[in-house]
């Protein structure tokens, strides 16, 4: 037989992650019964009963699958039934539950677990490092070799949705032969760097002029809108201001803690810090809200300027205004 | 015919409670008394507070009344309240008057009167007629155009300046003053029976603001929000200060504002469902529910941006007396301080700054109220102005 037990339960926030598991946990079924019959159960949209009405066992006979989708946003009855199924399973019926993480039906994901259900995490793929893992799996998983660079390329291009970067790997795996290296990402995905207004304003605050004019002009290329990028940096200058008042001694944790911001907040404000002092940072601040005046177009009479414009001179103005570039 | 003007002690009292407007008082009553001074289209102007709303509201009674403003008769009252079948007042909450609402107004605007002798139509934010596009304002214009007999418009503006041109040109205008701190004292004492010593503090401190005034003297955490304002502004001394100093006016100005919002926003929604026989409690609503749900959340969040800006700009103006208060100090001059109560206040700021930089900061707590009402982020705006207003160590 196919080997999947009778209860599986997926269970983490990663879409990516929980719709593969189970493409694979239907597909292992399918290769032992081929007329297998797979339905779909919304538990955010549940009718009282509807568990139980399909979990009876048909007048032909035949295997099935029940999924349990939106666990996570169970209603009160969907819970209910889902525990009173736990308690007597059907024979011939598979139960994939899928749970997106959260409190809500915690009791049905832990009946779940006791009554020995197969658990497949699907885990949130956040961090750059998640990302680099997950696609070197993807490439492991294609029998491909890919060199570190070319992963960490290919998640600077279109890391910043999972299912995009699944999907681009999916490509590389089809389309090309051989080992995976930095020139096929670049032959792929060349020059599409993902600037977002963090990126913008990381490089701008390092004092990196030319970094950040660049991104600047990506962002722009991109459809990113002048106005959060303005945000972006003021709401980083204000991070750097405060914890620059706040003096170098004392734990993160604790400064993190008393400022409402989270400690690697902290340290990077601290470590971004070396080229700058309260006084600039106050001139950087004040140019960013003529800044954020402007782009919105101003006062009608003084007539708006060009967004871009206002973009790259505030930009300049900032990365003038850092140590190394006085 | 020209009573009212030869003897002013002849008001009527329906125009008690414009206080310190002698020469507006006249105009009007000289309108409501003599057909051949009066016409289709009034433009009220005057600064926030000095009673534009009032005055219209005043005229409109005293056009419906029998007796040109008795102040007790059926059509006084409920003039006065907004609530008279001939008298419509829009006054919005949003950032804008809309388009189709003018349009509705035009409409309504061609209706004879239906009991009183005048139909008569008030916009009470007539500058936000043009405020994101001329569209709403242009609607508005033919109706003034081609006047109706019976319908009068009253427009209500802070200046001149604020409504478009062509509405300007063809309406006639009254130009409210500010009222003097003695003469809203003395409202507050009439009107809402405040202790005189309450009433000159809350007067004076509101720079004769009347709404904002009969607030201060009538609600306590109005006045220790004014202090805390105000208090923040001598402790700044670093850039550090200065972004503390921004983030707590920032949220001095918009807790009062978002707990009200949120008992007033879910009221509204229970009304709304119960209207439309929706369950409440149904975790999803179908798509007729909802599509007005998303309306109404619109109006909501347009009400909350305004409502959040109108405070801040509040804070600004008191802020902006203190510094104005130090200036009078620093050259002796001999008009009263608006903050007599928070004298330390005024004292040290005015020791640590020297005539310059005073009307720096003055000059950058108006670039921040500009700022502020086109859109800009409040908070950074009120960081910037923070900045210039650093007291040196």
């Amino acid at each position: 037989m196919s080997g999947v037990p009778p209860l599986v339960l997926i269970a983490g926030p990663e879409q990516v992650l929980a719709d593969r598991a189970l493409a694979q946990t239907v597909a292992a079924l399918r290769e032992g019964t081929p007329d297998l019959e797979v339905i779909r159960l919304q538990a955010g949209a549940y009718a009282p009963g509807q568990l139980a009405i399909e979990a009876s066992p048909s007048l032909f006979g035949g295997e099935k699958v029940i999924v349990l989708a939106d666990l996570d946003e169970a209603t009160d009855e969907a819970q209910l039934d889902t525990l009173d199924y736990l308690a007597a399973p059907q024979p011939d019926v598979t139960l994939i539950g899928i749970h997106r993480g959260g409190q809500k039906a915690k009791k049905v994901l832990d009946t779940f677990k006791k009554s020995g259900a197969r658990v497949i995490d699907a885990p949130a793929i956040k961090s750059d490092r998640d990302k680099v893992d997950f696609a070197m799996n993807e490439f492991r998983a294609g029998r491909r070799k890919a060199t570190r660079e070319a992963v960490q390329a290919l998640v600077d291009a279109v890391g910043s949705d999972v299912s995009e970067l699944a999907s681009a790997c999916q490509q590389l795996i089809a389309d090309t032969q051989g080992t995976i290296d930095e020139s096929v990402v670049a032959r792929y995905h060349g020059g599409k760097v993902e600037a977002t207004g963090f990126k913008v304003a990381d490089a701008a605050l390092a004092g990196r002029t030319s970094d950040a004019l660049a991104l600047l002009r990506h962002a722009v290329a991109v459809g990113v809108d002048p106005v959060p990028i303005v945000a972006n940096l003021a709401a980083q200058v204000r991070q750097l201001i405060r914890v620059g008042a706040a003096g170098r001694g004392g734990r993160s944790a604790d400064l993190a803690r008393e400022l409402g911001m989270a400690p690697w907040q902290v340290d990077k404000a601290r470590r971004t810090l070396g080229g700058w002092d309260g006084e600039s940072l106050g001139r950087v601040h004040r140019a960013l809200a003529a800044a954020d005046f402007e782009i919105k177009g101003g006062n009608r009479e003084g007539g708006g300027r060009d967004p871009h414009f206002v973009l790259e001179r505030t930009l300049l103005r900032v990365c003038g205004e850092h140590a190394n570039n006085r | 015919m020209s009573d009212a003007a030869a003897a002013p002690t002849a008001v009527r009292p329906i125009w008690a409670d414009l206080v310190g407007q002698e020469p507006t008082v006249t105009t009007l009553s000289q309108a409501v008394a003599d057909p051949a001074a009066m016409t289709h289209a009034w433009l009220f102007t005057g600064p926030p507070g000095s009673g534009r709303s009032t005055a219209a509201r005043a005229f409109a009674a005293a056009l419906l009344c029998p007796e040109q403003g008795c102040g007790q008769c059926r059509e006084c009252r409920t003039a006065l309240e907004g609530t008279h079948a001939d008298v419509e007042v829009v006054a919005t909450e949003g950032l804008s008057i809309k388009v189709d609402d003018v349009r509705d107004l035009v409409q309504l605007a061609a209706m004879r009167p239906s009991v009183g002798r005048w139909r008569i139509i008030i916009i009470e934010d007539a500058d936000r007629l043009s405020a994101y596009s001329e569209a709403p304002a242009n609607a508005l214009l033919k109706a003034l155009e081609e006047p109706v007999p019976r319908t009068v418009w009253m427009l209500c503006a802070p200046s001149v300046e604020d409504v478009m041109i062509t509405i300007r040109s063809r309406s006639r205008h009254v130009r409210l003053r500010t009222p003097s701190v003695e003469a809203v004292a003395g409202l507050l004492e009439r009107r809402d029976g405040v202790e005189p010593a309450m009433a000159r503090y809350a007067a004076r401190a509101a720079q004769s603001h009347i709404g904002m005034a009969r607030r201060l003297a009538r609600d306590e955490d109005a006045r220790i929000r004014r202090h805390d304002t105000i208090t923040r502004a001598a402790r700044i001394r670093d850039v550090g200060d200065a972004i503390d100093a921004a983030a707590d006016w920032h949220k001095i100005a918009t807790e009062e504002s978002g707990a009200s919002a949120a008992e007033r926003n879910a009221s509204e929604l229970r009304r709304l469902l119960e209207t439309l026989g929706a369950d409440p409690a149904a975790r999803t609503q179908p798509p007729h529910v909802r599509s007005q749900i998303n309306q109404l959340e619109k109006e909501q969040k347009s009400r909350a941006t305004r409502l959040a800006r109108d405070m801040i700009d509040r804070a600004l103006v008191d802020l902006f007396s203190v510094y104005r208060d130090a200036l009078v100090l620093r050259s002796r001059g001999r008009s009263p301080l608006i903050n007599e109560d928070s004298r330390a206040v005024v004292e040290q700021v005015a020791q640590s700054l020297s005539d310059e930089r005073l009307l720096l900061a003055m000059e950058s707590i108006g670039t921040a109220r500009e700022r502020i009402a086109h859109n800009a982020a409040p908070l950074l705006a009120l960081e910037a102005m923070a900045l210039d207003l650093r007291l040196p160590r």
